[in-house]
Formats: C-alpha cells, sequence, structure tokens
C-alpha cells in the first residue's frame, strides 16, 4: 500500500471500525497474519495478527488496516433476540 | 451488510426507546465517551427519540480533537525539516496548531504524507532509505496495537529511518478526570465500544464502584447506542454500579489479550496534556526504553516548541460536555470545518463537526 | 472613449476570506456557490446567467435555444465504466436534457498535455464518438490545445452544446412546488465512488462501476407525454443533497427525502462504510433527478422504468410549503435530519 495524494485527507477517517467477512487467510509471515476480508463487496487487506484464530467466513471488526476483534456470532445472535422479546409479556 | 444493518433497524430501536421510556422515573445525565457515538447519535436524529428527561452529555473521545497542541507543532517543525517525510493520519492535517497546520506545512513544502496505517508509515520509510520517515502517532488505545505492530515490523526488518511521533491518549484516566471534576456532573457512561474491544473493561470496574457511577460499554449504531443508554438507564434506576457489556459481539471482559501484550511490551504509560482539558495524570503513552531509537521526540530541532492557543475556541468545555457546540458563540459563524478554529470542528470525529454536519432540525 | 462603470472593479471575495483558489471552491458545494455568486454572477451576470439553471434558453426567431457548457478534469481518465470521453458527451448531453431541450450540437475542446500516449487518446476519442452517437448529437466544432508536460494533466476536455428547448415545457429549479414528487432513475454514487476506487493508495477493488450514460432519449420520452415536469436536474458533484438543497433555495419550499426509498448499491454501502462518506453528497453521471406534480408521478416513473437507464427509477421524497429552503431526511429509524449543502471537502476531480 502506498500514500495517498494529500487531497484524500478526507477519506479513510482513522475512528472508523467496520465489520467484514474473511474470505482468505495468509499465515505464511508470523510477524505479519494477513487475511482477505470483504465489506459489502469491497475486499481489502487486513492485518490479523492478534485474531489469528479467525476462520474464513467468520467476520471481524476491521480499524485501519488491523482486525481488533472476531465478532461473535452467538453472542450477537443473543442480543438481537433478547431485542426482539423486549417489552413481549 | 451483516453485523450492521441489523442495528439500524426501525422496530429494535423502537422497543428500546419504549424499553426506556416504561423504566425511567426522573431526569439522568449520561454521557458517551467516543466522538464516532455522538456522531452516530446526532446522524439519526437519537436525541429525538430520547424521552426529555435523559440528557446526553458530548464527551472527550476524539483523539484528533485532544492531541496536545505541542505535537502538532513538533509533527509541523518535523515535515519541514530537510530530509523528512512526516507520515499521518488524514484526519490530522487540518488540525490547527499554534500557528499552522500540516496542511500549510505542505504548502510551504514541508513533505506532509497521508498513511491509511502506520504499517503503510514502515513501508514508505522502507522504499525511501535516504529520507527519515516519522509516523504522528494519535489516536486511543484502538489505535495504539497497530502502530507497536508498525514498531516491531521496523525492528525485524532493521528498518533504521523510521521514527514515531508518540501522543497516544488512554480513556480510564480521563474518564477519572472528568468524574472528579466538580463542575461537571454524571450519572452514567457509555464506554467507548472499541477501545474497549482491545483493553477490555476490567480497569472500568473499579472507576465505576470509585465514583459510584454506572457504565454500560457501548458500540456505535443507534441499536448499540440505545441499547447502552437502556442497560445504564436500568443500573441507575435500580440503584446498581457497575459496568455492563452492551456490546458483546465485539467486546469481551479481559479485551483482546495479544494486542493488549503487545501494547504492553512497546508502551509505558506517561503523564499527557490533553488539548482543552489540561494534564492527566498517566494518561498516555510513549516508547519504553528498548524502543527509545524510534522515538521522533528526541530528533534535533524539537527543543524550544511552546504550544499556545487564544482565541474565542472553547473546545475544552466541548470535550467535557460542560458547553454544547451550538452554545458556541463561534459556532457555525467564525468556527467552520472550511476555517475552524480548533480541533473539534475539523475531526471527523468532534463535536462540533457532527452538530455542524446534522443540525439539529 | 467612454470609460467603462466598471474598470476599476474591486476584488468581491474579500482578501480576509481566501488569498488562493482551494480545491474545495471545485467541490460544487457552499465555497463553489459563494464564488460563483460573489465574483462570476456579480461581474458578468444577467437575465440569461444568473437563472443558474443547468443551461441557458436563448431566444431565437421560431425557438428557444438552450445553450451550456462544461469541462472535465476527471482524475483517472480512464476508470470503470468509462473514460472522461464518455463523461464530455454524456454529461453536456444531460444539462441539455435538464432544460427539457433535445440535444443537437456539441463543440469539444481539448487540452493535451505533452506526452500523452497516442493509443489513450484514440480510445477517448472513440468513446466519444459512441456517446455521441448513441445521443444523437453531432460534434460541430472544436479546438485542441497541447500544453508542455507538467503544465496540464493528460487530458482537460471543454464541451459545450445547444439543443432546441421542447414546446410546452417550462423547467427550472424556481417551478418546484408543494405537493410535487421527488424521482430519480436509479441508484445514487456509482460515479463517485468509481473513481475514488481508482485513485491510488486506497487499497480496495470493488467492481463499481460509473453510472455515466446519456438519458436524453429517456427524458425526451417523459416530456413527449408529461410537459407538466417542473424540474429536471442532474445530480453532479455534490450529490442528490446538494442538487435538492439548491432546488429548494431557488423555489424557496421544502424537500423531505426518504432513506429507505433512496437506492445504493451493496458496493458503493460498502465503500461508503470503510471511508465515512455519505452516498448522498457523491457524484452521479447517469442519474437525473425529476420533480413532478403528485398527479403526474406514477406515469413519470413508469415511463422512466420503460428505459434501461431507469429500470431501477423510485420516488424518494415530496415537496412541502415548511421548511422553505431547507431539505430533510426521513432516516431509516424513523427519525428526521436536516441534510445540508456540502460543507467539508469532497475528493476533487470527480468529473
Amino acid at each position: 500500500m502506498i500514500t495517498l495524494p494529500f487531497q484524500e485527507h478526507n477519506l479513510n477517517p482513522m475512528c472508523l471500525a467496520v465489520p467484514g467477512q474473511v474470505i482468505s487467510i495468509d499465515l505464511s509471515d508470523p510477524d505479519m497474519k494477513m487475511a482477505r476480508v470483504k465489506f459489502g463487496e469491497i475486499v481489502k487487506d487486513i492485518c490479523i495478527q492478534w485474531v489469528d484464530d479467525v476462520k474464513v467466513g467468520e467476520y471481524v471488526i476491521a480499524h485501519i488496516g488491523t482486525a481488533l476483534s472476531k465478532v461473535d456470532e452467538a453472542d450477537a445472535l443473543y442480543t438481537l433476540n433478547a431485542l426482539k422479546e423486549m417489552g413481549d409479556l | 451488510m451483516k453485523h450492521i444493518d441489523e442495528y439500524r433497524d426501525k422496530e429494535l430501536v423502537d422497543k428500546l426507546v419504549s424499553q426506556i421510556g416504561k423504566e425511567l422515573t426522573r431526569p439522568w445525565t449520561l454521557m458517551e465517551i467516543c466522538g464516532g457515538q455522538t456522531h452516530s447519535i446526532m446522524k439519526y436524529g437519537l436525541l429525538d427519540l430520547l424521552p426529555e428527561a435523559i440528557t446526553m452529555v458530548h464527551g472527550p473521545g476524539c483523539p484528533v480533537c485532544v492531541t496536545p497542541v505541542e505535537f502538532i507543532d513538533k509533527a509541523v517543525a518535523l515535515s519541514l525539516r530537510e530530509g523528512t517525510i512526516l507520515a499521518s493520519f488524514g484526519d490530522m492535517l487540518r488540525v490547527p496548531g499554534s500557528s499552522n497546520d500540516l496542511l500549510g506545512a505542505r504548502a510551504q513544502g514541508g513533505d506532509v504524507r497521508i498513511v491509511f496505517s502506520p504499517l503503510d508509515a514502515v513501508d514508505l520509510a522502507a522504499g525511501n532509505p535516504d529520507k527519515q520517515v516519522v509516523f504522528f502517532a494519535v489516536g486511543f488505545e484502538t489505535t495504539a496495537p497497530a502502530v507497536a505492530l508498525a514498531i516491531r515490523q521496523a525492528e525485524l526488518k532493521e528498518i533504521n529511518n523510521f521514527r514515531v511521533l508518540v501522543a497516544h491518549v488512554l480513556v480510564p484516566p480521563a474518564m477519572r478526570a472528568l468524574l472528579s471534576n466538580p463542575d461537571i456532573r454524571l450519572d452514567g457512561f457509555l464506554a467507548a465500544g472499541h477501545v474497549c474491544t482491545v483493553m477490555g473493561y476490567e480497569e472500568y470496574i473499579p472507576i465505576a464502584e470509585e465514583f459510584q457511577v454506572p457504565m454500560a460499554v457501548t458500540g456505535f449504531e443507534p441499536v448499540d447506542i440505545l441499547l447502552g443508554i437502556q442497560k445504564t438507564l436500568h443500573m441507575l434506576e435500580k440503584g446498581i454500579v457497575g459496568v455492563e457489556n452492551a456490546y458483546p459481539r465485539s467486546v469481551k471482559q479481559e479485551g483482546n489479550l495479544k494486542a493488549r501484550e503487545l501494547l504492553k511490551q512497546v508502551f509505558e504509560p506517561v503523564d499527557r496534556n490533553w488539548r482543552g482539558i489540561g494534564s492527566i495524570p498517566l494518561s498516555g503513552f510513549r516508547l519504553r526504553e528498548h524502543y527509545d531509537r524510534f522515538d521522533a521526540g528526541t530528533l534535533p530541532g524539537l527543543e524550544g516548541i511552546h504550544a499556545s492557543e487564544s482565541g474565542p475556541c472553547i473546545a475544552g468545555e466541548i470535550l467535557t460536555g460542560i458547553r454544547k457546540p451550538h452554545e458556541c458563540s463561534a459556532f457555525g459563524k467564525l468556527c467552520t470545518p472550511e476555517k475552524p478554529l480548533g480541533a473539534p470542528m475539523v475531526s471527523s470525529e468532534g463535536a462540533c463537526a457532527a452538530y455542524y454536519k446534522y443540525p439539529c432540525p | 472613449m467612454n470609460p467603462d462603470p466598471k474598470s476599476e472593479p474591486v476584488c468581491p471575495i474579500p482578501k480576509s476570506d481566501y488569498e488562493h483558489v482551494l480545491l474545495a471552491h471545485g467541490g460544487g458545494g457552499k465555497l463553489t456557490r459563494q464564488l460563483i455568486e460573489k465574483m462570476f454572477y456579480a461581474e458578468l451576470g444577467n437575465e440569461y446567467l444568473t437563472r443558474g439553471h443547468d443551461g441557458a434558453f436563448l431566444p431565437s426567431p421560431g425557438q428557444t435555444l438552450a445553450f451550456t457548457t462544461d469541462s472535465f478534469v476527471v482524475d483517472p481518465i480512464f476508470f470503470p465504466g468509462g473514460n472522461i470521453g464518455d463523461l464530455a458527451i454524456n454529461g453536456t448531453v444531460n444539462d441539455l436534457a435538464c432544460c427539457g431541450a433535445i440535444p443537437r450540437y456539441i463543440s469539444l475542446g481539448f487540452i493535451l498535455e505533452e506526452g500523452l500516449p497516442m493509443a489513450e487518446l484514440w480510445e477517448i476519442v472513440k468513446s466519444i464518438r459512441k456517446a455521441a452517437h448513441k445521443a444523437g448529437v453531432h460534434i460541430v466544432t472544436g479546438d485542441t490545445k497541447v500544453v508542455g508536460k507538467g503544465k496540464g494533466d493528460k487530458i482537460f476536455i471543454n464541451t459545450s452544446g445547444i439543443g432546441e428547448v421542447m414546446e410546452g415545457t417550462s423547467i427550472g429549479p424556481e417551478q418546484c412546488r408543494p405537493g410535487d414528487v421527488v424521482l430519480i432513475n436509479g441508484t445514487i454514487a456509482d460515479h463517485g465512488i468509481a473513481i475514488i476506487s481508482k485513485r491510488e493508495g486506497l487499497g480496495f477493488e470493488t467492481s463499481v462501476r460509473s453510472d455515466t450514460a446519456s438519458l436524453n432519449a429517456m427524458i425526451t420520452d417523459v416530456l413527449g407525454k408529461y410537459k407538466s415536469v417542473h424540474v429536471l436536474r442532474d445530480p453532479t458533484r455534490g450529490g442528490l443533497a446538494s442538487a435538492l438543497n439548491e432546488i429548494s433555495e431557488a423555489s424557496q419550499t421544502g424537500i423531505v427525502l426518504h432513506e429507505d426509498r433512496i437506492g445504493v448499491s451493496e458496493s458503493v454501502r460498502g465503500a461508503c462504510e470503510i471511508m465515512g462518506l455519505d452516498p448522498l453528497y457523491i457524484a452521479n453521471e447517469g442519474k437525473m433527478l425529476l420533480i413532478v406534480p403528485r398527479e403526474d408521478a406514477q406515469g413519470v416513473l413508469e415511463k422512466l422504468k420503460s428505459h434501461p437507464e431507469g429500470k431501477e427509477a423510485a420516488i424518494i421524497g415530496e415537496v412541502t410549503g415548511d421548511h422553505p429552503g431547507m431539505v430533510r431526511l426521513k432516516t431509516t429509524i424513523g427519525t428526521t435530519r436536516i441534510v445540508d449543502m456540502i460543507s467539508s471537502e469532497q475528493p476533487p476531480r470527480i468529473c
């Protein structure tokens, strides 16, 4: 990845962290473990150094080109179900 | 998009608003720490949905906004040095320093490059062996691990022309400072979901207990934010003090242990002067001695930089929630995104920028 | 010799504001408007110019002509879905269609940078021919200049166009009325994202293609049956939001948009999420906003859908007498927020 021309300073704001789906993994460099991650239909290379147990098909939350966490599907489902039942008595 | 759209669902929003209405018996003041949360609240008009008795106060969770002025001045000075490339996140470019900003430095001939990630800055150093590449490292605990990784990569690959101007700031000490401030009255906190994704929320439990302020670790989509508010409200109404996790799909109590380990190896806490707020003990990171040779702060030409701020900008009061952006006399007139007086109007996470972009109908 | 009363003009943009032209002056938002109004209209204005529509209506014996001009500085010059040549023809053709005119004649001015590969110029010229043929226009005059290496940027194109205004039509932003309905012929932000995706260093792959297309056949068909169309506008720089703000301001009406009816493709959504962009502010090159009386809305929608460029057409909002000059958006979660004129810098050289 190379540097952006200065006009682009509005793009890729640093504070975003977005969930994406892992479509392939490359663990060949133990100090820079990488994955290709799909956001909608955009594909980006993301470093998974601290989320190196993620599998293809699972989701990560990515920030400045690195994965912060693996999305816990079970917890996500639990939360959504609890919300759907909220207020029903 | 999965894991985003479900949290923008109208039905779930309505259920949470209804639940909040049911549980509420008296006024409460809550602070959302993170600028991203402030933006989401404004973008989705959540203030209109909440009962009037709940007051949302916007916190200092905008790293661009709170980066000490002297760091901007140092970055500007470094960029203007012969043979130096200053690599920075784009967000920092128009943040006003004492007398100049990075965009202005570039116009004066400074070599300022925008990078998306600190790892790109390492590549830049590798590709320009005759130049000194300095990465301007701002951000909270969310961003620091990537910077640590970049430094380790430079170490591994023996890249000797890479340095980092470390300006990281840490959230828990800031929360302590806010809660200790007698001018600020807060009943509950929405903690920053992505900072906690890295660090976990163990360090928040003693803070909650010491100040008797319940907290919910909260995400960024409308449903996440309303859930954080609902959980905090529930604790307040029941008189419970603790830390609830309203963002379990991303946050674990212990956070990301590998990332935390990396941070421990590369950084150590240091006192830091938050822009607009003042000095907060042990609220920043600096490089550990072992990584001294990567510290841009020791480069020549940075002595004698004295930061100064003046004028009508009330960033400090905005960042601590004492005043709202539209209460500032300069808001929208002297101070706009095109001609900002302070950081909160420039930064994509800043409260002033949020109020300007999403004006209240 | 009578002295020109304007012989000593004073620069209307006070020095304390901007000493130099900024990139943001070309963004299509607040600063662009300020430059146009304070300097260009103030110094050059006349009844044709200051109406501020996509083209000028010029009286001519027997008919009214529409005349428009546009310059194209897009970077990169080749992008998914087309090249600068396509934009040059389609953009001007669409501006004439916005006047309710049948586009006829185009002028073509090239400013070429020394060193531009002939093969690239050839590709662009071929695209221009194809686009002109599809739109049914003739390129009748042109000019070519070459500047030294480093003094230009590969190729800049200026096109001017003349069209015949269809009788019985009266189209312009000030025609917008409370009770009218807002339509668009498809998804938004495709062009801007396609361009941005090709900007060096952003490091992502996408299949998003520019939507550049001439819309005159579709619009002429609509106007053939519905002379009552009030406003036509192609939302290029500054996107849907800026175009609708201008219309709302010019007509002193309020416009309400419904977020759940505005089409955005999955790829464009993904790109916007990871870059923190709002599709409402991103350029389109094959889209037309139509503001029509309520009773014609369904019929116009069906007409649009019968054309390939309109198959994803939708009704996206309505015009009200409330909040004049302001555009509001009803979000997917049911709240309302104001959609302001673009103020912060958006990527430059999108078209």
